[in-house]
């Protein structure tokens, strides 16, 4: 076969790409970074400079091989530290999908960064060390993705190469995690053996494992379907911006723009205004390229409707006969995100879709022991890290749904009121 | 079940209509840094889209080095004209006559660092409190780590080891009194998405992305175009050759690619097959492991 046809990339394919995001999870010493490298080298995301640049930083520091995560810690006092600081977004594409990989660091500011990195993810990727088996880091790492609804979670068993390959090891791995899993609410786990550093079962099958059936991590990745992880029955559409054009040609013209963040709207459905309860219809839906039939999520788009009712910023239509719950008083799980701690009866600034208000923290009902996943009830500090349920009143009611039910409406950060730090992440119960 | 699919460029599309948006709600003053370049177009694009049928609500701005491609400014003019959007320049050339800047020496003197001074100079003279960049995280390491909304200080200045989470669709845009943010909505972007963009929206770009003829000088294996801003060392001669740029910016540091590519389809091609990054062909980007870092922390793009 003529390969240079083979290798002409199908642009209208191209197009038709869907998009994975997921996260990874791991210590230092789980292979995460070799793992990454390892993607990107081999789906051919890392360049030629970027190699020669890292290449020669191994040879000057002495290493004996390639350092990957030269690749992955960018800022200069990471490289400096040997460590990663901070999430880091990296990129590669195959001929199915593209995939953004949210690279959280394994041990400093562990939960804050990956509750961040999992905040957007369809999928994590959690690695166990063959030799270790399920430590108390992996029940930390499960339990942040099942907190934070990563609907699949794909355990790697790294470094089977350490262990002859041998079958008994990753089924006894792949059996503890699975009763350690069964307290946690993740709906799809899957189990891949693999060895990062030389290569098996991550882009191309292993040859060392011919009793390992399933598919390659990479294979995997392309074909999870995710289709249906979004919630495409309980229409929400907050508002973000009023478009007046107050030009001749839309003199009239008055758009509510936003991002679906559930259920379908489609012109001609009945909407109701939050919180003011009027009703109306859906006119149009609008882009700048025409009208469209319908729209779901997460499009950005600007709806019109048949006739004026108020509406600004922070409202949100919604079908008259499924509304989401509306309340002052919210119970939250919240992971704690800066270095001062969580104040008791303190007052933060909170943001919930486009929606700002003021809310006090009214108790804090208990802290996760996120490594026995038990409540301490008598410890109710919440500092960095940390990880409890706090009941909080609102200035002004919220219109929420349940975490689990979408991650958008029932989700919030709350900001310092006095520094501007985003300090908290609150997932409505 | 109906199939809701968004392809990715779709999906990336209305990430970043959302963060415009986002801005447009939380700021009271933006503004777009505008280039003529490939990214900053899209950003344009972006803009209309999620203001229409309304205009963009903020202005445009371009940080002129003076050591720009004639054929860039030319199509700023003619886009700005054609959308009628707001456009404000202002000079590093300025900042240099008023003793704010100095040029470098050398034989390719960047002004690369000295748009930084000029930025923020401007964006202080307008108070503009978010400035939209049109960066993407695939193309320097450094840029990996930026958030969407990114906090700089009264100085400008970002603290890379101190930045605000980003969670959900959540964007947090308060800030004191004389800080301002960067925004880049193409942050989830690789060059890949813009060209492919760029082609499924028949939108148009400087020919200086297009093959054609030019004379250029072979320095630390980077093709110069010549140019009035380039001294010729010992030896070093102009040479004709058959190539196209993959970034544009100063004529000093961007450096050409040998290539017969005369459309987006060609185009798309090699940057699949491609070996070396974009900015690979960037000289500010190869004086030291952190130079982008480095920049940035200053207050550059």
């Amino acid at each position: 076969m003529n390969t240079e046809i083979e290798e002409k990339l199908d642009s209208q394919k191209y197009l038709e790409m869907d998009l994975l995001r997921f996260t990874t999870a791991g210590s230092v010493d789980d292979g995460k970074s070799t793992l990454i490298g390892r993607l990107l080298y081999d789906s051919k995301a890392i360049f030629e400079d970027q190699m020669d640049a890292i290449e020669e930083v191994s040879n000057r520091k002495g290493k004996g091989y390639v350092d990957l995560s030269l690749l992955t810690d960018g800022l200069r006092a990471e490289r400096e530290q040997g460590i990663t600081i901070d999430v880091a977004y990296r990129y590669f594409a195959t001929p199915k999908r593209k995939f953004i990989i949210s690279d959280t660091p394994g041990h400093i500011q562990y939960t804050r960064n990956m509750v961040t990195g999992a905040s957007t993810a369809n999928l994590a990727i959690i690695l166990v060390d063959a030799r270790k088996g399920v430590i108390e880091q992996t029940c930390r790492h499960s339990f942040i993705a099942s907190l934070l609804q990563i609907k699949h979670v794909v355990v790697c068993i790294n470094k089977m190469d350490l262990v002859d390959f041998k079958q008994e090891v990753f089924d006894k791995i792949q059996q503890d995690y699975k009763d350690f899993a069964s307290k946690l609410s993740i709906p799809d786990i899957r189990f891949i053996p693999i060895s990062a550093l030389l290569g098996d079962n991550v882009v191309d099958r292993s040859e060392n494992m011919s009793w390992y059936e399933g598919s390659t991590l990479l294979h995997t990745l392309e074909n999870v379907n995710i289709s249906s992880d979004q919630n495409f029955v309980d229409a929400r559409f907050p508002v973000q911006y009023v478009i007046r054009p107050q030009s001749d040609e839309f003199h009239d013209f008055r758009g509510y723009a936003g991002r679906v963040e559930g259920g379908v709207f489609k012109p001609g459905d009945e909407v109701i205004a939050l919180p003011s309860g009027f009703n109306a219809k859906i006119k149009t839906i609008e882009t700048i390229d025409g009208q469209l039939d319908e729209a779901f999520p997460p499009m950005s788009v600007t709806i019109t409707l048949d006739r004026e009712i108020d509406i600004s910023r922070g409202d949100m239509l919604v079908k008259p006969n499924n509304q989401p719950q509306n309340s002052q008083d919210v119970e939250l799980m919240i992971c704690w995100l800066n270095e001062k701690k969580l104040v008791p009866n303190g007052k933060y600034v909170i943001r919930h879709t486009t929606k700002e208000a003021r809310c006090i923290v009214k108790e804090v009902r208990y802290k996760m022991n996120i490594n026995t996943l038990h409540r301490v009830e008598d410890d109710t500090t919440i500092g960095l890290n940390d990880i409890g349920r706090i009941l909080i009143r609102t200035t002004a009611p919220l219109f929420y749904d349940s975490y689990t039910k979408n991650r958008f409406t029932g989700s919030v950060i709350l900001i310092d009121e006095f520094t501007n730090e985003t300090v908290g992440a609150g997932m409505i119960i | 079940m109906a199939s809701y699919n968004l392809t990715h460029l779709k999906q990336l599309e209305a990430e970043a209509i959302f963060i415009m948006r986002e801005v447009a709600a939380q700021f009271e003053k933006p503004v777009l840094l505008f280039s003529g370049g490939k990214d900053s177009i899209v950003m344009v694009r972006l803009a209309q889209k999620a203001f229409a049928p309304a205009k963009i609500p903020f202005p445009l701005m371009h940080i002129d080095t003076g050591h720009n491609f004639v054929e860039a400014l030319e199509f700023r003019d003619d886009m700005v004209k054609k959308i009628g959007a707001n456009l404000i320049v202002r000079y590093v050339q300025d900042s240099i006559d008023q003793g704010r800047a100095q040029d470098e020496k050398g034989p390719n003197p960047s002004r690369n660092g000295l748009q930084t001074i000029t930025l923020l100079d401007a964006l202080e003279e307008f108070k503009f409190d978010a400035a939209f960049g049109g960066g993407r995280r695939d193309e320097e390491k450094a840029r990996a780590k930026e958030r969407f909304f990114s906090h700089r200080d009264e100085f400008g200045q970002w603290d890379p080891k101190n930045q605000r989470p980003e969670l959900w669709n959540l964007f947090n845009g308060r800030k004191n009194p004389g800080e301002h943010f960067r925004v880049f909505p193409l942050s989830n972007w690789t060059e890949m998405d813009v060209w492919q963009y760029i082609a499924s929206e028949k939108m148009e770009i400087p020919n200086l992305y297009f093959t054609h003829k030019r004379e250029v000088v072979v320095r630390d294996g980077a093709l110069l175009a010549k140019s009035d801003f380039i001294t010729l060392l010992n030896g070093e001669k102009y040479e004709e050759r058959i190539v196209r740029f993959r970034t544009v910016g100063d004529m000093t540091c961007t450096g050409a690619v040998e290539s017969t590519a005369d459309n987006l389809d060609d185009i798309i091609q090699e940057v699949a097959s491609a070996r070396q990054t974009e900015r690979g062909t960037r000289a500010d980007d190869k004086r030291s492991e952190a130079a982008m870092e480095d920049r940035k922390k200053q207050g550059y793009f």
